[in-house]
């Protein structure tokens, strides 16, 4: 089957498989995203993050339902960590999401990082365009559990939420460096639990010693996301900041520097690939390695000749 | 290209017992699988829905409130109904031996009862996994 021309007529199906084909990078990937790519461009995509238990995948199945009602359709990217040691993965995050199953209006795809470290799995931009052609209005990417410097998520979304609860205490000022920076939007979650108030302080300081001074000061909003409280506050900070980007100019500065990364990365994705493809299959490489574990030749003179043969 | 088998694993029915499917969950998971876990009390539409939106390749299906005969089939069909004509879907539970041939016939592709060892449906579905 024309998998994009069918995930373009709306076939839910098709939609399911081309992701499939691009997360195991099938040959026919390529071009399944060169016909999508068109019809991108049109989502908005929320970035949820924060430390393990937080409650990203209840807040984000609130969020959706919250959007739903406003007549948009969702898709829902839930990223889980792929074990290093079997290569597997459990992928839990629909727990927390099946009341949105059978909404027609919502596409939840679960992915396991396959050894990406920065929170998201290396495919998961490509997901977020592939769900974009298939016409949501906006899409959620849900991180791994992340500690401080898992912060891809902010080359993928254009507004990106962070989770916390109370109850981290001091270890606030160990994270600070890493995930409490990448946020346009914190919400302190789990907000009935002691050490809430003063989340909240510990975060209001931190933003203000905030040297960069950007326009956008991040917001911070409390919910308790299993009882439904603070959501529609959570959207309407988000629309808000969604908003600012807009009027700023800022969206266009983050999208243009998210395809100048992406195009990078295709570039080294492409020629990586076909170079290695090459020599694997010719067993030229288990050969290269050989002479090297022997001291034969050197990696660079290999690397640069490589080059030479391949970059004509 | 890289092989990934991607496994939902699901409850259908009533009862509120999922250590089973939490041991095989691991067991995949430790196979080198991506287990989809998708918690207790899903219905067939719930369940075959999961499996259309995550791609999976297998439906495993742990049930033990004694409703297997209706449930299991009825999955099968939907998935079926979904254009989903490869995907493998298995049970297992505490299932009679006598209701067995009649859940293979209905299109259950196997069947493990308790005390089959997770190697065993590890092994099943590398074999017959398309």
């Amino acid at each position: 089957m024309d998998i994009a021309a069918e995930l373009l007529a709306g076939s839910r199906l098709a939609l399911s498989r081309a992701i499939t084909a691009v997360e195991n990078e099938y040959d026919e990937a390529t071009a399944i995203m060169q016909q999508l790519y068109p019809h991108t461009g049109q989502a908005y995509v929320i970035g949820v993050t924060g430390p393990p238990g937080a409650g990203k995948s209840t807040l984000t199945d609130k969020l959706v339902k919250v959007y739903r009602r406003q007549g948009k359709t969702v898709g829902i990217i839930a990223v889980d960590p792929t074990s290093p040691f079997s290569g597997g993965a459990i992928l839990g995050d629909r727990i927390r999401m099946n009341e949105l199953t059978l909404d027609e209006g919502v596409f939840i795809r679960s992915m396991g990082t396959r050894g990406s470290l920065g929170g998201l799995s290396r495919k998961t931009a490509d997901v977020v365009k592939i769900m974009d052609a298939a016409g949501k209005d906006v899409i959620f990417v849900e991180t791994v559990g992340v500690g401080q410097s898992e912060v891809d998520i902010v080359k993928a979304a254009d507004t990106t939420v962070v989770v916390l609860v109370p109850g981290l205490g001091d270890d606030i000022q160990a994270i600070k460096a890493g995930i409490l920076e990448i946020g346009d939007v914190f919400a302190i979650n789990k907000a009935d639990r002691e050490g809430a108030e003063r989340l909240k302080a510990e975060l209001n300081m931190m933003l203000d010693l905030d040297q960069a001074k950007s326009a956008w000061r991040p917001s911070i909003r409390q919910t308790v996301a299993n009882a439904g409280q603070g959501i529609e506050e959570l959207v309407a900070t988000i629309d808000e900041h969604a908003a600012f980007l807009g009027t700023s100019g800022e969206l266009v500065r983050r999208r243009t520097a998210r395809a100048r990364n992406e195009l990078i990365a295709l570039i080294e994705e492409q020629i990586s690939h076909r170079i290695l493809k090459d020599i694997a299959a010719s067993g030229q490489l288990d050969a290269l390695a050989a002479a090297l574990a022997e001291r034969r030749e050197d990696p660079y003179a290999i690397v640069k000749r490589l080059l030479a043969a391949y970059l004509r | 290209m890289e092989r990934h088998i991607r496994v939902l694993v699901a409850k259908p029915g009533l009862d509120g017992h999922d250590r089973g499917a939490k041991v095989v969950a691991r067991a995949l998971r430790d196979a080198g699988f991506e287990v989809i876990y998708t918690g207790l009390r899903q219905t067939p539409e719930q369940i075959t829905e999961a499996a259309l939106q995550e791609d999976v390749n297998v439906v495993a299906l742990s049930l033990l409130s004694g409703a297997h005969n209706t449930l299991f089939p009825k999955v099968v069909n939907m998935v079926r109904g979904k254009g989903m004509n490869d995907v493998l879907v298995i049970g297992g539970g505490v299932i009679p031996d006598a209701d067995i041939p009649g859940l293979k016939e209905a299109g259950v592709a196997a069947v493990f009862t308790p005390g089959t060892p997770t190697a065993s449906i590890i092994d099943f579905i590398k074999a017959n996994v398309k």
